[in-house]
């Protein structure tokens, strides 16, 4: 279990506690500035909270190695920049990092994450002939490569059209089907509400709600946090939010 | 064949025939050329070597410099090393002329040890890079106003003429003293570019997602510092001001390669030395009145033109 303890970043956000699980995938949401990105980074480990703690399995993540919680946390930034027109497969490998291992086991694992990711074909692609959705899948396949337990992704599904939205979400919560734990910050409150298991909705910085999306993301919350007047409609798994 | 082979076969060819060449020519199937030995051992072979030093270091820490920086037109200098370790220098001038030639490689090397320590103590707590890249271009810009002070009240016409001669960069005349003091403190720097090359291509994805990979920004700053520092720092202290090498082989080396960092280090710290071996035998049989050019000034003629294409190219691609 991840957990956030009461952490308090001064300006972002303030005695925040959320516990996520492996197993789930898990929606950060809420309004611009709430402090979605700012949680994401402190559960990984990038931001130490001025009160407050973080822990991975009840143990505080700044009594953690860099390393091994490099291993055990993936991390997907929301800017896609990438310095140097690296190809696909060099992209993915940089994912091996943490892992002290041999080249035979990181091209496995890279190979296995690019075959998640759908990638094989394009492996050996430099990084500015691809579209915006190749790109967004090769830097996700960077983070799979690098086969942690936690996944943590700030707004993966923002730059890509419907249908790869579909697909990379619908991916993500197989990886968290085989027990890993998955952590998106997303916008789009329909693909939290169909997609997720669990989530948390952020509000000022401080926790608005939280729980199955049906009662974390329902109409009321939606009124009270952003302010306006919504209904959800279709089936469970299907729903569509309407103004 | 490999970049890496190609490099070092490169080498292997080129420093006996760059020994061969200069106002005396000596012809290993020629008539025997008198003080042939005194002029290999002791005039050209420190002086080559002392090329393919400071070119190996030049080369790395441009690389180095454009991994960190993650940008294609960084150079070594970019950090305020070279000109406090410049203003170190043209501080010995005051020393007198006996003290002078001992004392301005070790004024040089305080200078730059001088400027890391500033470095450090400014940035070296965030690790931040914008920072530190603030803190460098600072510490450039207040040891080039001191040197230029020093210049202007340099105690007599002949210490004004050989404080300029010797900003301008050469290896003529260098010797074993030279290789001595330069190549440790330069394999040093190495070492510790090579292992901040991992973190390096991890900065490949951005400060956070670096992070995240296990890098830590505080031991890589450091690295850096004592890296680039030493390197620079070095060079500066035997042979003057040498730029563009840093900021133009990394370019010459990076197609050839899958383009992280870490991959660009060696090869560039091979094509830096053969650079500067080439350049440094082209200044010496160049005919020129007055003497040899000076190495520091056929760098920069060549390496402007470069920079200025560079430029362009990135233009087009941000078009």
């Amino acid at each position: 279990m991840l957990e956030a303890l009461g952490i308090t970043i001064p300006g972002r956000v303030s005695g925040v506690t959320a516990q996520l699980h492996s197993g789930r995938l898990t929606a950060i949401c809420g309004p611009n500035g709430a402090g979605k990105s700012t949680l994401l980074s402190a559960l990984a480990g990038l931001i130490v909270p001025d009160s407050g703690t973080v822990t991975l399995l009840s143990k505080p993540l700044d009594q953690i190695t860099p390393q091994e919680r490099a291993c055990r946390i993936g991390y997907l930034p929301q800017s896609a920049q990438v310095a140097w027109n690296i190809s696909v497969r060099t992209l993915a490998g940089l994912g091996r990092m943490p892992h002290r291992t041999g080249d035979a086991e990181n091209a496995r694992a890279v190979d296995e994450a690019l075959g998640l990711m759908q990638l094989e074909g394009m492996a050996d692609r430099a990084l500015s002939d691809l579209s915006g959705g190749e790109r967004a899948r090769a830097l996700m396949a960077r983070v799979l490569a690098t086969q942690p337990q936690w996944i943590l992704a700030d707004e993966p599904l923002a730059a890509l059209d419907l249908a790869h939205q579909q697909a990379l979400a619908a991916r993500l919560r197989a990886l968290s089907a085989q027990g890993r734990g998955v952590v998106v910050v997303v916008h789009d409150l329909a693909l939290a509400m169909n997609h997720a298991d669990h989530v948390i909705v952020l509000d000022k910085g401080t926790v608005a709600a939280t729980g199955a999306p049906v009662k974390a993301l329902s109409e009321r919350v939606i009124a009270d946090v952003w302010g306006l007047q919504t209904q959800w409609v279709g089936e469970p798994g299907h729903r569509a939010l309407v103004m | 064949m490999s970049l890496t082979k190609t490099l070092i076969l490169a080498l292997i060819a080129t420093l006996p025939l760059s020994l061969l060449a200069g106002q005396v020519w000596i012809d290993p199937f020629g008539p025997p050329v008198p003080n042939a030995t005194a002029i290999l051992m002791e005039l050209r072979l420190p002086r080559a070597i002392l090329a393919l030093i400071l070119g190996a270091g030049l080369g790395a820490a441009g690389a180095a410099m454009q991994g960190y920086l993650r940008n294609p037109l960084a150079d070594p200098g970019l950090f305020g090393i070279a000109p406090a370790a410049a203003l170190g220098a043209v501080l010995s001038f005051y020393a007198g002329f006996a003290a002078q030639a001992l004392l301005l490689p070790l004024l040089a090397l305080i200078g730059a040890g001088g400027a890391m320590g500033l470095l450090a103590l400014i940035a070296g707590r965030s690790g931040g890079i914008a920072l530190f890249t603030l803190a460098g271009m600072m510490i450039a810009s207040l040891a080039g106003a001191l040197t230029s002070l020093a210049i202007s009240l340099s105690p007599n016409p002949f210490a004004l003429s050989d404080i300029v001669t010797w900003l301008m960069g050469a290896l003529a005349d260098r010797g074993w003293y030279e290789v001595r003091l330069a190549a440790p403190l330069t394999v040093l720097g190495l070492v510790a570019l090579w292992r901040a090359a991992p973190s390096l291509d991890a900065l490949t994805l951005g400060e956070d997602a670096a992070r995240s990979l296990g890098v830590e920004p505080t031991r890589l700053l450091w690295l850096m510092i004592v890296g680039v520092g030493l390197i620079v720092g070095s060079g500066v202290a035997v042979a003057g001001m040498i730029g563009f090498v840093g900021l133009m082989v990394p370019h010459f080396v990076r197609p050839f390669t899958d383009q992280r960092p870490s991959a660009t280090l060696v090869p560039s710290a091979l094509a830096g030395a053969l650079l500067l071996l080439i350049a440094d035998c082209l200044c010496r049989i160049l005919p020129l009145a007055g003497g040899e050019l000076r190495l520091g000034i056929a760098l920069s003629l060549a390496g402007a033109p470069f920079f200025l294409r560079l430029l362009l190219k990135i233009r087009r691609e941000l078009a």
